[in-house]
């Protein structure tokens, strides 16, 4: 859809170690516990992200958006159908996925470099880490606070580490748990423009849980809607429709033409938004 | 505890940070001379009274010989070349013990606190030698390890190994979740995420397990070597109770005092470090 096979072409030694991947979802399912206390909180999902494409998950909490992003990156197993990643089983965690969870998750006792560190791929030679590391901090803005204490920055800051460490995989795909969750809305749209910046220059494929409509249509080149499916009000959630999003990113956060689309989609998401027919209309 | 921490290398003086440093009582901002001289008041005033006690006769010779012929003790036994001896076998014993039982304990606390199995198949066999007062161990060891070196370093080591097993065990089940799941989102497992993630959460209290470890460290070496030996500070004790050297009893008991106390700062300090290194 939209892989910057340009940037790549402009800087090899990024492309030679970047490689987009396929993630797909084959009616896969969980459940949690057995027996009387089995609660399944998904089934039945079937999708694939294709390369470098931005995918939003968007879903009422505690709908199983989580456990459907963990299943991604190995950190919970399906208990029916399979996740691969370019066509191998996710079996728990391995290289090819890094995720950035919604709180930061830094370890406190370390400096933001070193935390950034930690996602090195196990091995990298000093020098080259080094390298890494600093290159990871100009990418996401840091390169002043990297002998900074997790508690000496900002929560966006935070996540923006977090991101970095991320990043410092190298994956082929990203998995993002509602990063910008805990943010305030002007820090979480400057993290937006950042993450569609390193998108462009490191183009893994995304997978970005959130609860935000805006965010999901600023962000994605599909958005992936989870839900219950009308006819059972207690079973498990689906994939309750998939929504493309029109035109290239960065898109402009005034764009009248998504209200529409935003309207679809808070009507998926079950809120009967009173703004929906303003917004229906301000496309006509 | 963060008001304690010696100020930090590269990040603590940030601007962010400074206030929060300022803060606190009055006599938190004494400086290192004036503490040493505040805690040195108790001490003086013991030494006026123990002077006063002895030298007005109120307790004889033997009771209480007062301060000065404590010093003559010393001065007498360092000439013979003894006390030296008897000091360095003491530090010996407790160090290779406090190393040992806290090794031992660091090892089982880490395996009992991080694995489930472990903490169900080991955890209450543990306890139940837990339960036992240590000393009772003394008549086994004798019969089974003799008098000798052995048998001392291995009571020190059963006084030191419980309290750092305890509290490492209990301090690791309550590590952030969340940060040891990152850590494994990044492919850290086994030893290396014990060492990059759950051994750096817990570092305080494995300080306090370690200190009160060496506490008991002391404890046991002058049990082991009122029991049996012919050297070694707890043996002044016996030796001199058995010869009517009162001086040099209280000799033995100040070396006691001074030796524990230095044992303790040294752990102190690198305790200081460590927290200021690992803090969260
Ligand atoms: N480890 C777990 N054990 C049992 N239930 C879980 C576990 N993790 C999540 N759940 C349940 O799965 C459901 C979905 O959780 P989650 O994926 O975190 O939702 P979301 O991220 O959409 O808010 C919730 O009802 C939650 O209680
Ligand atoms: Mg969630």
């Amino acid at each position: 859809m939209s892989v910057q096979t340009d940037v790549r072409a402009a800087d090899p030694a990024i492309a030679d170690a970047i490689r987009a991947s396929e993630v797909r979802f084959t009616g896969f399912g969980k459940t949690f516990g057995t027996g009387e206390a089995a609660h399944t909180v998904l089934a039945d999902v079937d999708f694939a992200a294709a390369p470098g494409e931005i995918i939003s998950i968007l879903g009422a909490s505690g709908c199983g958006k989580s456990t459907l992003l963990r299943a991604a990156g190995g950190l919970g197993p399906a208990t029916a159908g399979t996740v691969t990643i370019d066509g191998t089983p996710v079996t728990g965690i391995d290289g090819r996925a890094a995720v950035a969870f919604q709180e930061p998750r830094l370890l406190p006792w370390r400096t933001v470099r070193r935390n950034i560190e930690l996602g090195l791929p196990r091995g990298t030679p000093k020098a080259a880490a080094r390298d890494a590391v600093d290159e990871l901090l100009e990418l996401t803005g840091m390169s002043t606070k990297g002998e900074l204490r997790p508690k000496q920055i900002s929560g966006g800051m935070a996540q923006r580490v977090s991101l970095a460490r991320a990043l410092a995989r190298n994956p082929g795909v990203l998995l993002l748990d509602e990063p910008f969750g805990a943010l305030d809305a002007l820090t979480r749209i400057k993290m937006q423009d950042l993450l569609l910046d390193i998108h462009r220059q490191r183009p893994a494929t995304v997978l970005l849980v959130t609860h935000d409509v805006d965010e999901a249509l600023q962000l994605s080149d599909r958005i992936v809607v989870l839900g219950r499916r009308p006819s059972e009000d207690d079973g498990p959630s689906t994939i309750t429709s998939i929504v493309p999003v029109p035109g290239q990113r960065p898109r402009d956060r005034a764009d009248s033409g998504l209200g529409h689309l935003r309207a679809e989609l808070l009507a998926h998401l079950g809120v009967d938004t009173h703004a929906a027919a303003g917004a229906r209309s301000a496309s006509d | 505890m963060a008001a304690d921490i010696a100020p930090r290398s590269e990040a603590a003086q940030t601007p962010a940070e400074a206030p929060a440093r300022s803060t606190g009582s009055r006599l938190s901002r004494i400086p290192g001379w004036g503490r040493l001289g505040l805690g040195l008041i108790l001490p003086a005033l013991i030494l006026a009274l123990w002077q006063t006690l002895s030298s007005t006769g109120v307790f004889t010779f033997v009771q209480l010989p007062p301060p000065l012929a404590v010093v003559d003790a010393a001065i007498e036994l360092i000439q013979r070349n003894d006390l030296w001896i008897h000091v360095a076998i003491s530090v010996q014993r407790v160090l290779l013990g406090f190393v040992l039982g806290a090794v031992l304990g660091l090892l089982l606390g880490s395996l009992v606190g991080l694995s489930k199995l472990a903490d169900l198949l080991v955890a209450p066999t543990i306890g139940a030698f837990r339960a036992v007062p240590s000393l009772a161990w003394v008549p086994l060891l004798l019969l089974w390890i003799g008098l000798g070196e052995d048998s001392k370093v291995t009571l020190i080591a059963i006084g030191a190994f419980f309290p750092v097993y305890t509290t490492l065990a209990a301090s690791l089940r309550h590590v952030d979740t969340n940060l040891v799941e990152a850590a494994r989102s990044f492919g850290y497992s086994g030893l290396r995420l014990l060492l990059t993630v759950q051994l750096p959460a817990v570092v305080p209290s494995i300080f306090s397990g370690l200190r009160l470890a060496l506490a008991q460290a002391w404890l046991f070496l002058v049990a082991a070597e009122l029991l049996g030996a012919s050297m070694g500070l707890g043996f002044l004790l016996t030796d001199s109770q058995n010869n009517g050297r009162t001086d040099r009893l209280l000799l033995a008991i100040v070396l006691l005092a001074i030796f524990g106390k230095i044992t303790d700062a040294l752990l102190g300090y690198l305790e200081r470090k460590a927290v200021a290194r690992w803090a969260a």
